[in-house]
């Protein structure tokens, strides 16, 4: 009865992606940077994600929402025509950064001070993109390179060399912000 | 390696992501280089600092329901009106009885819903430091016989690791005001706490996988034990520790 597979559908996907809210829920709120841009947007990626359940093969469900969670953000910023592309894979400046510089600060003695959670969460908001997205996946959603590459549809290598740019971005805003404190 | 490959791959390292040769590769650069080590501590340093910091969010409970909402209903379909009927056309001792039954099934499901949060908070407690075991050991020899006098039931205390969950130890627990039993394991870096207690029901209840606050938590009861088997793993994960704990308390029990 289609009712019934209807209804076994639904329960399989609930039991499937629904423990991973939190997970798509963090990662939207990055990606998007507004709270209630973020719900849209994930509750638009679980109605996706049920309509395409039946071609889910696994094995990871986490990259799999991840994935059409992306597609939904972009889709979300070409509708905001006036703003600039969520996540752009074409290299940009930002690509061309420099991954590390010489400083003059000895980088063996700065000890970064613990910071609270909001401090910490605005750094990472002003990461460009798509450093902010790989940073993201990797240090708060807990994917591996493999499962990054997965859901953001890049080489390992991409991902690898993303990562530790977004990481030294991180770190210079971070010790920047620290010596105008002092 | 160069500074530039290896301004690279240090984070790799730091993830753990690189096989044996590469490590070796990477470690051996920043033995050789004061710069590459100095990056290396500093990253190093930065990641454990973010890891102390919680830095992810939390649905709000109302996406929740939205969500929930907009999927087909299996679980919670009402009566149609018409059924309702019906029961009141049978006889009215047949229908006292059935209502009757359904308050009980009521009031027992919204038991069951009090205990799962219960165990889900009971979870999220062992998740904080220091709080997970009582006494650790990867032996079950060691666990089963620290339960004893502790509780009015013996958890049955089985080694899995051959199986992908490791046996990390045990814990005293309180769920509907009474102690209870926790053996816990780990899958990679996921906490699963099987929760233990005693019911005079002995009949079998096959195993129900239930969701709450992002946990998956798998229900079940057998040889006079009621189980909750608690995690943020995959339902299907879950599932499996399910079965393969079934399986290696049948063989106990039968060898």
């Amino acid at each position: 009865m289609p009712v019934n597979d209807d209804l076994q559908k639904a329960q399989r996907f609930r039991e499937a992606a629904l423990p991973y809210l939190d997970d798509v829920y963090t990662l939207a709120r990055y990606l998007l940077r507004d709270a209630s841009d973020a719900e849209d947007a994930v509750q638009e990626c679980y109605l996706r994600a049920l309509k395409h359940f039946d071609s889910y093969r696994g094995p990871a469900m986490k990259p799999w929402l991840f994935a059409i969670l992306r597609n939904v953000c972009n889709a979300e910023y070409a509708r905001r025509a006036h703003r600039p592309s969520a996540i752009e894979d074409t290299p940009g400046a930002a690509e061309q950064t420099p991954i590390w510089q010489e400083s003059e600060a000895s980088p063996e003695t700065e000890v970064l001070r613990s910071r609270d959670a909001g401090a910490i969460r605005k750094l990472i908001d002003a990461l460009a993109e798509p450093f902010r997205e790989t940073f993201v996946l990797r240090e708060i959603n807990n994917l591996s390179y493999r499962e990054i590459a997965e859901a953001v549809g890049a080489p390992v290598g991409t991902v690898m060399s993303r990562l530790a740019r977004a990481r030294a971005m991180l770190r210079a805003a971070w010790t920047a912000e620290e010596e105008q404190a002092k | 390696m160069t500074c530039d490959e290896a301004r690279i791959l240090l984070h790799a390292l730091l993830d753990n992501e690189l096989d044996a040769g590469h490590a070796r590769d990477v470690e051996a650069h920043i033995a050789s280089c004061p710069d590459c080590a100095a990056e290396f501590a500093a990253q190093r340093e930065m990641q454990r600092v973010l890891a102390d910091t919680n830095l992810r969010y939390t649905a709000p409970a109302s996406l929740r329901a939205r969500i929930e909402a907009s999927l087909p209903q299996a679980q919670r379909q009402q009566p149609s009106r018409r059924s309702v009927l019906r029961g009141f056309a049978m006889g009215s001792a047949v229908s006292a009885l059935a209502a009757s039954g359904v308050v009980a099934l009521v009031l027992r499901q919204d038991d069951q819903q009090r205990i799962l949060s219960e165990v889900v908070s009971a979870h999220l407690r062992s998740l904080q430091a220091g709080h997970l075991t009582d006494v650790v050991s990867t032996d079950q020899h060691t666990v089963k016989p620290w339960f004893n006098g502790k509780l009015d039931v013996a958890p049955p205390v089985i080694d899995l690791t051959a199986q992908g969950f490791t046996l990390v130890g045990g814990r005293l627990d309180y769920i509907d005001a009474r102690a209870i039993g926790a053996v816990v394991y780990k899958r990679r870096q996921h906490v699963v706490n099987l929760f233990v207690s005693q019911t005079s029901n002995t009949e079998y209840r096959t195993p129900k996988t239930e969701t709450m606050q992002g946990f998956n938590c798998r229900r079940w009861s057998n040889r006079g034990l009621n189980f909750w088997a608690v995690s943020d793993i995959g339902a299907d994960e879950l599932a499996e520790f399910v079965d393969k704990f079934e399986a290696a308390m049948k063989a106990n029990v039968e060898g």
